[in-house]
C-alpha cells in the first residue's frame, strides 16, 4: 500500500538557516500522527511546505499519488489537504456561516464531483458548526468568539473543504484541560470519519492520546519516528527536550 | 426546527432581490431620473447631474478593489485619464466613431492596464502595493504630459456636437444618459460580485490572504479579475470626460479630485455594499457642487478631505453601516 502523504527529503533554508534538512516522513491512509519537536525545530516549516504556503528547495512531496511540488496552496487545498493556524486567522469581517462558506465555495464546488447549490451550501455551513457546536453563534462574527470557540472555528474551516488529510497546527495551545479534551474528541471524530491526521502539539498530555504514531523533529532534522511510547523514552528526544 | 428561510438567514446569505429584477429595477430608476432632468430642461441640472453619476462609476469602480478585495488604489487618475485620453486620440484619428464605442475602448484599454498592475503588484501588500498604484499614476501622467499626439502639456481641444445624437437636446443630455447607463451597468456588475462566490472570495483576501489561499481561493486570479475589472470601469468613466469638459490638459485629467474622491465617496457611503458608493457620490458630490456655487471653487476638495477623515474616525462602516447598526 502506498502512503496518502510521503515527503521525501525535502529541504528548506533561509539563508544561511537550515530550517528543514532532508525530512522523510510517510503518512498512511486514516492514521492519526503526532509530529513534535522543541521550538524552532522546524515543525511549522515543514507544514508550510507541505500546504504550499513555501515552497521546499530540496526534495518532494506526493499526495495520494501526486507530486505535489511547485503547486500553490490553494490548489493543495483543492486536492484534499487542509490545515488550521497555529494562530486562528478566521475571516474577521464575516460571519462563522461565512467563514465556514469559503473553501465550500473555492475548495469543495472546485471540485468535480462536488456541486453545492444554493440551500445546500447554507445547510453544509450549519452542519459544519453544528459539529464543533458553534450553531448558535452562526451569525456572530468571530470577534465575539472565546479562545476555544476561535479554535473550533479554524477546525470547522479546514474541515469544510472535505479534506483527505487535515493538519491540526498547535490547535490547542493555550486552552484549558477541559477544552484540550474537547479538541481531541473532536479530531478523533473526524478522524473515525477517514479523515487522515497530523497533530502539531507542544501539550504532550493530548499528543500521547491522540497519536497511534510519532514523529520528533529537532533543529531540522527527523530524529526519531515510531509508537509514541517508544518515541518517549527514545534518549536522542529525551536529550533535545531536557539535556543532557 | 427552524424554517427554511430562517435558516438561509442564518447561514448569512443576502436577502432581496435576484439579479434580473434588480437590473430592471435599477433601469427604471435610470429612465424616471432621466426623464426627470428632461422635465426640469436645465442644462446647468444635466452639467451637474453628470458629474455626480460620473462619481458613483468611479466610487463603484474603486470600491470593487478598494472595499470588496481590500486593496487600496491611489492611482485612480491613471486609469480614469486613460479612458479620457483614448477618446482623444480616437478623436482624432476616427471623428465619427460613435462615443459608446469610445467607451468601450477605453474601458478595455484601461482594463488592461489594471491587469497589467495587478500581475507587477501581486506581490505587494497594503500600504506597498498602494505606493506601487500611486508611482502607476505618476508614470502615466509622465508619459502623457509628453506625448505631443494628444497635445502633450498644452492639452487638447475636443469639439463636441451641438446636438444630441437619438435623442435630441444639448449634447450634455447624451453624455448625461450615456453615464447614467454606465451607473446601472457598474452597480449591477458590482452588486452581483457582492452576491456570487467571486465577492466571497473577494472578501476573503480581504480579511486574510493566507488562510483564503488556504481555504482553497485563487487569491491572484481573482486578484487579477478585480484589478481589470475595477481599472476598466474607471477608464469608462473617463472616457467621455474630453467631450463634457470640450478642453484636456493633463493638469485637469489627472486632477487630484477624481482621485480623492473615488476614495472618499466610497468611504463615507460605505464600503461593503454598493449602495455606499451611491449615497457617497450623491452626498458629497451634491455638497461639493453646492459649495462650488455659493462659496467658491476650491472647497470642495476640502469637503471630501475633511468627511472622509471624520468618517474613517466615527463611522469606519460608513453611511450603509450606520444604518445597519440601526436595524439590529
Amino acid at each position: 500500500m502506498t502512503a496518502l502523504l510521503s515527503i521525501v527529503g525535502v529541504g528548506k533554508r533561509f539563508g544561511g538557516f537550515v530550517a528543514l534538512d532532508g525530512i522523510d516522513l510517510e503518512v498512511q491512509q486514516g492514521e492519526r500522527l503526532g509530529l513534535i519537536g522543541p521550538n524552532g525545530s522546524g515543525k511549522s516549516t515543514l507544514v508550510n511546505c507541505v500546504c504550499g504556503t513555501l515552497q521546499n528547495e530540496q526534495g518532494s512531496v506526493r499526495f495520494a499519488d501526486e507530486v505535489l511540488d511547485g503547486l500553490s496552496a490553494h490548489q493543495r487545498t483543492r486536492r484534499g489537504l487542509a490545515r488550521s493556524f497555529q494562530l486562528p486567522r478566521p475571516f474577521a469581517t464575516m460571519t462563522l456561516a461565512e467563514n465556514v462558506r469559503i473553501p465550500i465555495l473555492y475548495s469543495v464546488n472546485a471540485r468535480p464531483q462536488g456541486h453545492l447549490r444554493g440551500a445546500a451550501v447554507d445547510e453544509r455551513c450549519l452542519e459544519l458548526l453544528g459539529q464543533v457546536g458553534l450553531l448558535a453563534k452562526a451569525r456572530q462574527l468571530p470577534r465575539d468568539l472565546t479562545q476555544i470557540e476561535m479554535r473550533k472555528l479554524e477546525l470547522a474551516r479546514a474541515m469544510a473543504a472535505e479534506p483527505k488529510l487535515l493538519i491540526a497546527d498547535e490547535a490547542m495551545a493555550g486552552l484549558s484541560h477541559t477544552e484540550v479534551d474537547e479538541i481531541i474528541a473532536l479530531l478523533i471524530r473526524l478522524n473515525e470519519q477517514g479523515v487522515t491526521v497530523i497533530m502539531i502539539e507542544h501539550i504532550m498530555r493530548a499528543v500521547m492520546e491522540f497519536s497511534q504514531r510519532l514523529a520528533v523533529l529537532v533543529a531540522g532534522k527527523k530524529i526519531a519516528d515510531g509508537p509514541p511510547k517508544d518515541v518517549v523514552r527514545d534518549p536522542e528526544v529525551v536529550k533535545a527536550y531536557l539535556g543532557e | 426546527m427552524a424554517s427554511l428561510a430562517d435558516r438561509t438567514a442564518i447561514a448569512g446569505v443576502a436577502p432581496g432581490m435576484r439579479a434580473l429584477p434588480f437590473v430592471l429595477a435599477l433601469a427604471a430608476v435610470a429612465v424616471a431620473i432621466f426623464a426627470t432632468f428632461r422635465w426640469i430642461d436645465n442644462s446647468y441640472a444635466f452639467f451637474m447631474g453628470y458629474v455626480v453619476l460620473q462619481y458613483i462609476v468611479l466610487g463603484t469602480a474603486w470600491n470593487i478593489l478598494g472595499g470588496y478585495t481590500g486593496y487600496v488604489n491611489f492611482g485612480v487618475t491613471a486609469f480614469f485619464a486613460i479612458g479620457a485620453y483614448s477618446t482623444v486620440v480616437f478623436h482624432k484619428l476616427i471623428p465619427a466613431m460613435p462615443l459608446p464605442v469610445m467607451i468601450l475602448i477605453g474601458g478595455a484599454l484601461a482594463g488592461l492596464v489594471g491587469l497589467g498592475t495587478g500581475y507587477l503588484t501581486l506581490r505587494l501588500r497594503g500600504v506597498f502595493f498602494s505606493i506601487a498604484t500611486l508611482a502607476l499614476a505618476v508614470v502615466v501622467q509622465t508619459l502623457i504630459t509628453n506625448w505631443d499626439f494628444v497635445g502633450g502639456a498644452r492639452g487638447a481641444y475636443v469639439l463636441r456636437p451641438r446636438v444630441a445624437p437619438l435623442i435630441g437636446g444639448e449634447y450634455v443630455q447624451y453624455l448625461f444618459l450615456l453615464m447614467l447607463g454606465l451607473c446601472v451597468i457598474v452597480l449591477a456588475t458590482a452588486r452581483s460580485i457582492e452576491r456570487s462566490a467571486l465577492g466571497y472570495g473577494f472578501a476573503a483576501i480581504r480579511d486574510d490572504e493566507g488562510a483564503a489561499e488556504a481555504s482553497g481561493v485563487p487569491t491572484l486570479r481573482l486578484k487579477l479579475i478585480a484589478t481589470t475589472l475595477s481599472g476598466g470601469f474607471m477608464g469608462m468613466a473617463g472616457a467621455p470626460l474630453p467631450y463634457y469638459v470640450t478642453y484636456l490638459d493633463p493638469a485637469s485629467g489627472f486632477s487630484l479630485n477624481y482621485a480623492v474622491n473615488a476614495i472618499a465617496m466610497p468611504l463615507i457611503g460605505g464600503t461593503g455594499s454598493w449602495l455606499g458608493p451611491v449615497i457617497g457620490a450623491v452626498l458629497v458630490g451634491g455638497l461639493q457642487e453646492y459649495l462650488r456655487v455659493t462659496i467658491s471653487s476650491a472647497v470642495n476638495v476640502l469637503v471630501a478631505g475633511v468627511l472622509m477623515v471624520a468618517f474613517v474616525i466615527l463611522a469606519p462602516q460608513g453611511i450603509v453601516g450606520l444604518f445597519k447598526r440601526k436595524k439590529k
